[in-house]
């Protein structure tokens, strides 16, 4: 009997391709249509610059002891990250399921976690793409630059690893168009306006406080305003240990819904 | 070598339906094989199995040698599926398609690229390459979907009615085109309502109905083993009783309508001969049964008296 697949070598070579073609596949078409998939995230922080910080941030005065528009920056870019990497698997999986062009990854090879890489990383293309575009802006605006470079890449990269493994999950179970914007506005919009954005959780009455630790947006947040500003609510070991904590799980369960061919497979 | 070998496959939809009932099914490597069955007999729903897109219930398949459940890449990496109903991304030009294909299945881009361009002029698509899919035709988008199953060159290729929808011109050429690549050496396995399409491309047929493979025989002496064939014949002028003409199986719907049966050895020319000189004239007739249904009907008579027979 043939040897296929072949050597590890060779078949490690091939998955490689085939990460790269979603990969490939992925990055033409979020930036085909960049009018939709990049410029909001950078205009919509601009009007965050504009309103909260030049006419308001003003009489906000400081957080944590930075000018309030500094303080927002973190926030702000995650923000972009989180939604941006969501909606690019959420919709490009959901389509895919939706006109069943699926079916051309489910008759290959390719093993399902490889097809999950390729998404998660085209997700997380335009997830650093656009972050990177709102930090432009941001250092326009304000003075902010990197304390920690090293920090604030792997922060804006698991972020984007998380939330694109969450728009998977969603694109899973999506039966229609409407299902897949139903999370972003229910789930993910509450969680990360509550997650620290605008205001540092030490303004919080204690039992809100409590109830914020639960919310994975938050670690992410002050990671990544340490990442920035050199300041947290929260010890950055533990930020790390959870966002790698969700990521496993989310990663896990993922894994298993394509494998088992939920959602895609009769 | 067995090209496919399908044992006791089953499966039950999610509704329950049960739409494959213990399929058993063998096909040689290097066969042109029909998989013939009205619609609803589970012929996309066994092709699914096979092909990775339907997980079975319960059964074994293997291709080449490999079994779908332990190798699940080697079979994959052997197979190649032409669906019943268009799966494509309507969005990507129309060489993207194909080049993607090749890369989910290993095959680096700068090759994916010259085979791309090597199936799309073989299939008559080159110049159309940059266009939008959606903007391409039935029969062109049939047609990508073979290059698309071709690209990684596999050992059998399934069509599941790959000519539904396609011009008779197109058909042909679509023939000629799966005939050079069986004479080449790939395994071909086709569902298909036409009869004519088994007969002019098929080596063997299975019929399969309500989830169950009635029959599997060879082609040609299937063929010469249907018996009888039945026209209605519409006659110029009325009839007030059927004419009985010796030798011949006429009946007489009504006035003006006839119906024969022809069997073997008897030609229309014939029939025609014997009814005009009983001074009937035929205005027009057509073929009663579908040819492929009264083969169906028979095969599966035959499946059902075979056990009777013997016991
Ligand atoms: N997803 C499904 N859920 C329930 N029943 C199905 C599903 N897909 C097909 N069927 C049923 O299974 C039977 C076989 O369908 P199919 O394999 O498509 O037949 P064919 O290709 O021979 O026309 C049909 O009765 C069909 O209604
Ligand atoms: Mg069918």
């Amino acid at each position: 009997m043939s040897a296929y697949p072949g050597t590890d070598l060779r078949r490690g070579y091939r998955y490689w391709v085939t990460f790269s073609t979603l990969l490939q596949k992925e990055v033409l078409r979020f930036s085909r249509i960049w009018v939709q998939t990049i410029l909001p995230s950078a205009i919509t922080t601009m009007l965050y610059f504009v309103v909260f910080g030049r006419l308001i941030g003003d009489r906000i005065g400081s957080m944590d002891g930075f000018a309030y528009m500094d303080f927002i920056v973190p926030g702000l870019a995650l923000m972009a990250v989180i939604t941006n990497a969501y909606s690019n698997v959420v919709s490009s999986f959901y389509s895919s399921k939706f006109s069943r062009y699926v079916e051309e990854l489910l008759v290959s090879p390719a093993p399902p976690w490889v097809i999950l890489a390729g998404y998660v990383a085209g997700g997380v293309a335009r997830g650093v793409t656009v972050g990177i575009v709102v930090m432009l802006v941001a250092m326009f605006f304000t003075d902010v630059a990197p304390h920690s470079w090293l920090i604030t890449f792997s922060v804006f990269v698991l972020t984007a690893v998380l939330f694109a493994l969450g728009g998977f999950i969603n694109a899973v179970f999506a039966n229609s168009f409407d299902d897949i914007s139903i999370v972003p506005t229910f789930v993910l919009a509450p969680l990360t306006y509550l997650g620290g954005v605008f205001y540092s959780i030490e303004l919080l009455p204690e039992f809100w406080q409590w109830v914020s630790l639960l919310n994975p947006v938050l670690y992410m947040v002050n990671a990544f305003r340490y990442g920035l500003l050199g300041t947290t609510d929260i010890p950055l070991v533990m930020a790390f240990l959870i966002i790698a904590v969700f990521i496993a799980v989310l990663g896990a369960l993922s894994l298993r819904l394509l494998q088992r061919g939920v959602g895609i497979k009769q | 070598m067995h090209a496919l070998v399908v044992e006791q496959l089953r499966k039950v939809y999610q509704s329950g339906f049960e739409a494959l009932q213990g399929v058993d099914l063998t096909v040689e490597e290097g066969d042109f094989f029909a998989l013939l069955g009205p619609n609803g007999a589970g012929k996309s729903t066994l092709i699914g199995v096979v092909t990775s897109l339907v997980n079975k219930t319960s059964g074994r398949v293997r291709v080449f040698g490999h079994d779908l459940d332990t190798e699940p890449e080697a079979v994959k990496a052997c197979l190649g599926v032409v669906p019943q109903e268009f799966n494509f991304n309507l969005f990507l030009p129309v060489a993207e398609v194909v080049i993607n294909q090749a890369g989910y299945f290993g095959i680096p881009r700068r090759e994916a690229k010259q085979r791309a361009e090597f199936y799309l002029r073989k299939l008559d698509l080159w110049e159309r390459r940059r266009s939008e899919m959606r903007l391409l035709s039935g029969g062109m988008k049939r047609r990508l979907m073979i290059a698309r199953a071709l690209v990684h060159r596999p050992k059998l290729l399934i069509l599941d009615e790959p000519t539904a929808g396609v011009d008779i011109e197109i058909r042909r050429a679509m023939w000629d085109y799966l005939r050079q690549l069986n004479a080449e050496g790939t395994t071909i396995i086709l569902t298909t309502h036409y009869l004519e399409e088994a007969e002019s491309l098929c080596r063997s047929i299975a019929m399969i109905d309500h989830g169950r493979i009635a029959a599997v025989a060879d082609t040609q002496a299937l063929l010469a083993e249907l018996d009888a064939e039945a026209f209605v014949l519409n006659l110029s002028a009325p009839l007030a009783v059927a004419p009985s003409l010796p030798g011949f199986d006429v009946a007489r719907l009504d006035a003006t309508t006839l119906e024969a049966q022809l069997h073997r050895g008897q030609t229309l020319n014939e029939l025609f001969a014997a009814l005009r000189a009983t001074g009937i004239e035929v205005a027009s007739m057509r073929n009663k049964q579908n040819r492929l249904e009264q083969l169906f009907l028979e095969m599966v008579d035959r499946g059902r008296s075979a056990p009777a027979q013997a016991a």
